[in-house]
């Protein structure tokens, strides 16, 4: 018996951070312009120090105002749109449950619309609307799975497809009212992008919730365990069910919602990082959920990276790079799960 | 009433003399429940005014045909449904109102194997029991540890702590999972249709593993079955049901009566006594040569 302990916990935690600082240099240092590593250290160096204005002006623009953001900002996305789908998968008792998939991020992203046309010039609205439109989808998904009182499998993923083919749909509408916008600004909200950053002074809510979201999940963690196993059994064994739901389907309804406010509906990665995740570490939650954070950013940055240097000076929507590994796992899982 | 009574009394007087001295653990006095749709409509089940009890060391089966109203006793027993009427006391407290946590540190209830979504090893699967115990992330402690292993060696099932679940065979699943319950600690163990998908050797197995381990660790059994020949051989009381009426209650002898069983299941049936006092019940087929 080799059970989880708060070493190997940290162990773990600390090897996928260290990774996240390489793959956060690497992603620094790839682009369109190209600078050498010893280079980038040097001024990462300067800036840590305090010597920020000794930088070339051509590195602050290029590395700290244009890649920095970028980055942290996939960081953000990839944490809470893995996490929330780790959250689903045991919520919902169904291992392809994703945020995108079951139409929770475009259930965010008409929100965040809907938000922004109402009140255009209040900028904390769209992440609040996109949180509203989140929660109201997984709960409009949650009863459309129903079937004669129990989650039905097929039945809450088609409900999601359906849901968010039909909310995507209204994403195109809505982007022909709002003005200013472009093909490309459709394109965002659709296959997510992370070229536009958060807005200056929404950076700090989204920081704060995004780790809201993750502690107030984790805090579950060992419920969640239990919860895989069946609802009743879960019950039998002292969980709350009530509370563990009412605060997973919030939070992950949270983390969707700043995540796709932010850029769009990235699809799958919900689903490929918590996969990922158990086949390397195992399917103990008070280890995933910590890993999948990680590995979410990672992953997200690294995809990001590929799409603005895979066919440079063009760059493409990080969504496309997601899609085009998600959708074949997907495929995988559903006809695993079939047999 | 009065025939619960009187059975109780002969199992407590003849059958079993030794078993008065035994503490009660549970005690079910005429607890009824009714589901319906709304509170104003008729109800669509109802289990009537049901009473027995089970004491330490004593494995209490409840039998009964499908939809005669077992799973909705095994709830009120466990707690996740509060009686309409009478009560359900484990040692002295009613067990709906024992807060979650209190009462999975006091009953431990094994449901059909339910699908096990993503493959966890069997000893980290075990520990959950340890869950009402613990606090926060419930990090296993070197305590829980060893009592998770001592529940695995209890059902013989040390060498599968380190294999995954979804590579255990129906019966050794079973095992882990009772594991799992012993791992809780309880002082009640309740199973509902344990038996269901195993084959006859794994079924006598494990009901001679629970007779010997409401031996060994002195908590009250109760098991859900419509199995009857098992229910004849293993319990020591039988609660008989039959569309939400509790029709008998007594040990096995008293409550196997051939024309009571062939109502209650309608099939025809034998009835005779073992050579240990236990009733023996054969299907009655066709051809009158196969009843004798």
């Amino acid at each position: 018996m080799r059970p989880l302990t708060l070493k190997r916990l940290l162990w773990t935690c600390g090897a996928l951070a260290v990774v996240l600082l390489a793959c956060m240099v690497l992603a620094l240092n790839l682009g369109a312009v190209p600078i050498s590593v010893t280079d980038l250290v040097l001024n990462l160096g300067r800036v840590a120090i305090g010597q920020s204005d000794q930088l070339p002006t051509e590195y602050r623009l290029i590395v700290f105002d244009l890649r920095l953001p970028r980055i942290l900002l996939g960081i953000l996305v990839g944490a809470a749109l893995s996490v929330s789908g780790a959250s689903f998968q045991a919520m919902l008792r169904n291992p392809l449950a994703d945020p995108f998939i079951l139409g929770v991020s475009s259930g965010a992203a008409v929100g965040s619309i809907l938000a922004t046309l109402i009140a255009p010039r209040f900028t904390l609205i769209t992440p609040l609307g996109a949180f509203l439109g989140a929660i109201t989808t997984i709960a409009a998904v949650y009863f459309l799975g129903r079937r004669e009182g129990e989650l039905d499998s097929t039945t809450l993923l088609l409900g999601g497809v359906i849901s968010a083919s039909f909310l995507s749909a209204i994403v195109m509408f809505l982007m022909t009212a709002l003005t200013g916008r472009d093909l490309r600004g459709t394109v965002f909200w659709l296959m997510g992008d992370l070229s536009t950053p958060i807005q200056p002074g929404l950076q700090w809510i989204f920081s704060v919730g995004l780790l809201a979201g993750i502690g107030a999940i984790y805090t579950t963690a060992a419920d969640l365990n239990l919860l895989l196993t069946g609802e009743r059994e879960a019950i039998h064994l002292g969980v709350d069910v009530t509370r563990v739901k009412l605060v997973v389907y919030v939070s992950a309804s949270l983390l969707t919602g700043l995540a796709v406010s932010a850029s769009g509906t990235i699809g799958y990665v919900g689903l490929l990082v918590p996969h990922a995740v158990r086949l390397l570490f195992g399917p103990d939650y008070r280890l995933l959920i910590p890993a999948s954070a990680l590995c979410g950013a990672i992953a997200i940055v690294l995809a990001d990276t590929l799409a603005r240097t895979v066919a440079a000076p063009t760059e493409l929507p990080v969504g496309a790079m997601t899609a085009m590994a998600g959708a074949p796992l997907f495929i995988y899982l559903l006809r695993r799960g079939m047999r | 009433m009065s025939t619960h009574e009187t059975s109780t009394q002969e199992l407590g007087s003849r059958a079993k003399p030794a078993k008065a001295a035994r503490t009660v653990r549970l005690n079910v006095e005429q607890a009824s429940f009714a589901y319906a749709a709304s509170a104003e409509s008729a109800p669509t089940f109802t289990l009537g005014a049901t009473s027995f009890q089970a004491r330490e060391r004593e494995l209490v089966a409840i039998l009964g045909p499908n939809a005669s109203g077992k799973s909705t006793l095994l709830r009120l027993v466990s707690g996740t449904l509060a009686p309409l009427s009478g009560r359900v006391e484990l040692d002295g407290q009613e067990t709906s109102r024992l807060d979650s946590r209190t009462r999975a540190q006091r009953i431990a209830v094994v449901h059909q194997e339910s699908p096990i979504l993503y493959a966890a090893r069997a000893g980290d699967f075990v520990l959950q029991g340890r869950h009402p115990y613990g606090r926060a992330l419930r990090l296993a402690t070197t305590e829980d540890v060893a009592i998770a292993r001592n529940a695995l060696a209890q059902v013989g099932a040390e060498h599968l702590a380190s294999r995954t679940i979804g590579e255990l065979s129906g019966g050794e699943k079973q095992r882990v999972i009772l594991a799992r319950a012993l791992a809780q600690q309880p002082r009640l163990v309740l199973l509902d249709e344990p038996t269901l998908h195993l084959d006859i050797g794994a079924q006598v197995e494990l009901l001679e593993r629970l007779r010997q381990l409401a031996e060994e660790n002195q908590y009250a059994v109760v098991v859900v079955t419509h199995e009857l020949a098992l229910a004849a051989e293993f319990a020591d009381q039988v609660v008989l049901l039959h569309h939400g009426t509790c029709l008998r209650v007594g040990s096995p002898a008293a409550v196997y009566q051939r024309e009571l069983l062939e109502q209650v299941f309608e099939a025809p049936l034998d009835v005779e006594l073992g050579p240990a006092g236990r009733p023996r019940v054969h299907l009655r087929a066709g051809r009158t040569e196969d009843a004798t």
